[in-house]
Parts: structure tokens; sequence; C-alpha cells
């Protein structure tokens, strides 16, 4: 691949920091032992070590104890303990779980899963900017529900929730409050401390982290059935190795983010929204311009289709995203955009641009440039338009 | 870039597509969608009344890469043959052409060979070449029906109930639309419905009725 590739989907994953490789090298290479207690030998006592310092690394990120949070393979796996793994505990008299219906997959299939075992499942309708009505939410909890899991920010329209609500209503009802915050954390503050989260979902691959490791922070006290059986790794809560130098990398990652650069991420984001509006007739912004992850743009190029956008845009080396259905393996159109109250059209013509560290105002410009072009193009050959 | 899904030549037909555009007095005219994806494809074709040969053809796209290239391959595949010879001309032959798509992607591609046998069959319906005139019932009808668009949902509006109560009778179909008048697409499903159905040889009238609101 060319260097002067332009990555925007970031929000799918980023490129590593070579920083964090480094930090990750010497558990590759010299402290690659399991983690041991202080009775097992030095190696395995050091590479412990390094499992500890990330933990609470993470842990004080969110205010969280280090003994909250379970590594595990991803967020997505992340997601999964937490849904089925609380479910499992749910007395009978309170299983009743409440989602959304535009939360990423590994939540959605998780409750559609549990719906399947003979959990009652409510998926909350969204509003068309992508929010969770609060007081929908209220009155959808009963004396039965014992999980609510709404997510922190959506990964294709970057809608961010009121969390600090929905958490409290939840504590009010002694309800259990999950969050995928997979396309926050780092990016806005989240505080456990302070916010009354039970479950949270956190992943190192959309940070500049390694692929192959993400965590759970699980509060205290909070009973969750273990979801593989093995050793007693996680405090008996994960079984299986630890991933002791995804764990470092993770932390490194999450040490290297700074403000600074949030509010890069922001810069960027604005000015390619606006930039689109003002220059690319008969376009939509999905998702609502205030209350947005960092790094999340998506616009809907009307009478064109997305898989061409995004195949034109890579011949000309930008990577970007689309919700078409006929972009996906499934050929489902966007569940996000439809759960908006978006028609296929609208679906069929968005395109996700996603920021990270590597992006610079520059590309901001070119891409504008670029997707300006190719929509202009299919335009030209779509039977659809204003003046058509 | 990566190795991609599609041949050199999809590739090829999808960066410079032949023979896009709108042919305003066009012989022979239709507009396809696709339920399954939401593709949408036009096809224009203009007829040499006595050779009965396409002189020109042209197409709009409003889809995927293989839309795109296989709108394009057909038109170059139908231009210059006779109506009864591109009426042969089938999914197989244009993936042929192309060197093979895949096979996910049929229904976007299959998309522009139905364009161009209906474009075809919309000529021949207008010049009264139609040589087996079946009665219309109430299932050709529907399956007219069911390459229109239901907006809201990408599926056709038969399959999602949006067009119920169809009758033929004495040369005129009724159907409802679950619709109020005054809706936003309203306009757009009454032409996309009086396109399919206008042209089949014993109607005279189509009685379109909406929700009242």
């Amino acid at each position: 691949m060319k260097d002067e590739t332009v990555y925007l989907d970031n929000s799918s994953s980023t490129k590593m920091d070579e920083r964090v490789l480094e930090a990750m090298r010497p558990y590759l290479f010299e402290k690659y032992a399991v983690a041991s207690s202080e009775f097992g030998y030095s190696l395995g006592i050091k590479a412990k070590e390094g499992l500890e310092d990330a933990r609470s690394t993470i842990a004080d990120k969110i205010g969280a104890d280090a003994e909250e949070i379970i590594f595990t393979s991803c967020g997505t796996e992340a997601s999964n303990l937490a849904l089925k793994g609380v479910a499992k505990k749910l007395s009978e008299d309170k299983d009743h779980i409440i989602t959304s219906k535009i939360e990423d997959f590994p939540v959605l299939k998780s409750a559609q899963s549990l719906e399947k075992e003979g959990y009652e499942v409510t998926f909350l309708e969204v509003d068309d900017e992508g929010f969770v009505d609060v007081d929908e939410l209220e009155k959808a909890i009963d004396e039965k529900t014992g999980l609510v899991s709404i997510q922190h920010g959506n990964q294709e329209i970057g809608t961010v929730q009121d969390i600090e609500e929905i958490s409290k209503i939840c504590d009010q009802n002694d309800v259990l409050f999950h969050t995928d915050a997979t396309h926050t954390f780092t990016k806005l503050p989240i505080d456990v401390s302070k916010t009354p989260i039970d479950l949270l979902t956190l992943s190192a691959h959309t940070i500049h982290g390694p692929k192959g490791i993400g965590a759970l922070y699980v509060k205290d006290g909070t009973d969750l059935e273990k979801l593989m059986d093995g050793g007693f790794q996680e405090n008996n809560r994960r079984a299986g190795v630890e991933n002791i130098p995804g764990a470092v990398g993770f932390a490194k990652a999450v040490e290297l983010v700074t403000e600074e650069e949030n509010e890069r991420l922001k810069e960027m984001r604005d000015a390619l929204i606006k930039k689109i509006k003002d220059e690319i007739p008969d376009t939509t912004l999905n998702g609502p311009a205030k209350d947005r992850t960092p790094q999340n743009a998506n616009i809907t190029f009307h009478y064109v289709e997305g898989e061409s956008i995004t195949l034109h845009m890579d011949m000309r080396g930008f990577s970007v995203s689309t919700g078409s259905a006929c972009f996906s393996k499934s050929l489902e159109a966007s569940h996000v955009i439809l759960g908006i109250g978006g028609d296929h059209e609208r679906a069929h013509g968005s395109v996700r641009f996603s920021f990270g560290r590597y992006n610079t105002m520059e590309d901001v410009d070119r891409t504008v440039e670029a997707i300006s072009e190719v929509v202009e193009r299919l335009r030209e050959i779509s039977p659809l338009g204003k003046d058509k | 870039m990566a190795d991609l899904p599609y041949t050199e030549k999809v590739i090829e037909y999808f960066k410079n597509p032949k023979n896009v555009g709108k042919i305003e007095d066009a012989d022979g005219k239709a507009k396809e969608g696709s339920p399954a994806c939401g593709d949408m494809v036009s096809v224009y074709i203009k007829v040499d009344e006595e050779t009965k040969e396409i002189t020109d053809i042209k197409f709009e796209s409003y889809g995927c890469a293989s839309n795109i290239a296989t709108g394009s391959i057909i038109t170059e595949m139908a231009k210059g043959k006779t109506i009864d010879e591109a009426k042969k001309i089938t999914w197989n032959d244009a993936a042929e052409e192309l060197g093979g798509l895949p096979k996910m992607k049929t229904h976007c591609s299959v998309l522009a060979v139905e364009g161009l046998q209906a474009a075809i069959a919309d000529y021949e319906e207008k010049h009264g070449l139609v040589k087996e005139q079946k009665p219309t019932t109430k299932e050709i009808v529907e399956k007219r029906l069911r390459h229109v668009m239901n907006p809201m949902t990408g599926l056709d509006v038969v399959r999602t109930d949006l067009i119920n109560d169809i009758k033929v009778k004495d040369g005129v179909i009724s159907l409802k639309v679950d619709l109020v008048e005054d809706h936003q697409f309203a306009n757009a499903i009454k032409e996309d419905i009086m396109e399919k159905l206008e042209h089949l040889w014993d109607i005279e009238e189509i009685s379109i009725e909406f929700k009242d609101s």
C-alpha cells in the first residue's frame, strides 16, 4: 500500500502506535512467562507485575479499582461477558433486559441470543439523531428488569448518550447498567467512581493499541458467570492464559492519549462536516451536530450508492466505510441509519469518516476534494436527483 | 490498492462506464429497482422501426460497482442487435463478458439485465408487438408491481403490503395504497405504479386509492 493513503476508518480499527509496540516487546521476548503468584518463579512474577501495572493504568483512567478490570480478547468478548455473564446470574423474577436498537453488534446480538433463550428483551427506539429517550427508558423499566445496556458513543453516527442520567435512573431502580464505551474510551471522560456504572466495555485497537485485547470493568460485588471453562485467571472470571503483551500495550495506548489530541480530532471532524456541507449539495449529516464522538462524521450523499463511493475513494487512496447494504457481507443496510428513522436511500449513500492520531487537516482538505469529485461523477450516472 | 473482488474489466467499466445517460425521446424505457439492496437502474433504447435494430441505448445507475459495470456491458452488447436478439442476452452472458462477478453481487447485476429486458418489453407494448396477448390478471399485476420499491423499507411494495386489494375487471385495474395521499412518497409511488401498468394491452384505466387521512 502506498504511504499517501488517507486512512479515515479509525472507528473500525487504528494503526498501532510504535511506542505501544516498544512497551509490549519485553513481554514478548524477555518476560514471556505465564503470570504467576508471588510464590512462582521470577520470570512469571515479572510478567505478573506487567499485567497488574497495565490493569491499574486502565482502572485509573476510568476511576475504577484495579480488581474491577477483567482483561478479555476484545471488546466483543467484553460485551458478551457483560450481557450473558450477568443474565445467567439474574434471578428468574429479574429476567428482563433493556437495550437500544442501534447498539453495536456485540451487544445487539448478545441481547438477541438471550431473547432466544427465553429472556424478555426490550429494544428501545431512538430519535432521529440516535438518542435514547430517558423517559422512555424509565417507562420501560419494571420490577422484572435486571439489566440495562446502552452504549456510550455510537459506532456509526457518533451519538453520545446521556449515560450520567441513564445510569442514575438504573441505580434508582436497582437495575444493573452496562455501557459499551468502545468509541468513547480515552476520548470523553468516564468516571465510574462518580457515575453509577456497573459494567463497561473497553477496547484497545480503536485507540492505537494492539488488536486482540479488550477489557470489561465490573463493579465490585456484581455477580458474573464465566463464559469459558478453563483456568482461574482474572480472579476466576475469565479463563485462558492472559495476553500480557496485549494488556501492556493496551495500557501504553491509554497513556499516550492527550487532551490536545482529542481536541484535534474534534477540529478535523468539524472541518470535514462544514466543508462537505458548504461544497457538496444534497447531503445529510447522520447523527447529532452536538454530543457527538470526537472522531466521527457520517454523511449521506443523496442519489448515489455507498459501495461505489468507497471503491472510487479507495482507488484514489482514501479508506472510508459505508452503511449501504451493497457494502456489507450480509447485504443488510445499516441498522443504525434505519434505526434513526432513515430510509434505505439514506443508508444507501451514507459514508462514515472516522479520524485518528495520524490524520491531519491536510487530509480533511484532500478528502473533501476527492469525495466531491467522486460524488459528482456518480451523480452524472444516477437516474435520481433534483433536476432529473 | 489491494486485490478487489472484481475483475479488471469490471473495474474498468466501473471507472469509465459506457453509454451513460438518458435518451429523451426513447422508444422504450424501463426503471428497475432491487428489493434486496436498494440499487436502481434505468435503461433507454432507440429502435429502428424497419429493422427492429437497437440503434442507440443508454443507462443510468443508482448502484454499486457490479450494477454500474453490468449496465455498461449490456448496453454495449445490445447496441446494433435486433430486439429479438437482444432479448436473448442473459445475466450469464453479461457476467462472462465481464470475466466473472462475485456471487453475492448477482442481484445487483441481474438488475441491469432485467432493465434491458423491460425496456424492450416497453417498446413492444407501445408498438403493439406483444405476440401472445394474455389477458391481464391479478397475478400479472402483482408480478409487475414487485419491481416497485417501497422507499420506507427498500423492499417491494407487494411484499411489504404497501399495495393491496388489487382487482382487475373490464380493462380497469384498481388497487389501494396504504399511505395517505399527501405522504412524501405518495406521488413517486403512484408514478411508478402507472409506469409499470399503463401499457398493458387490455388495460384502459388504473384506479389508485390512497388511505383516508
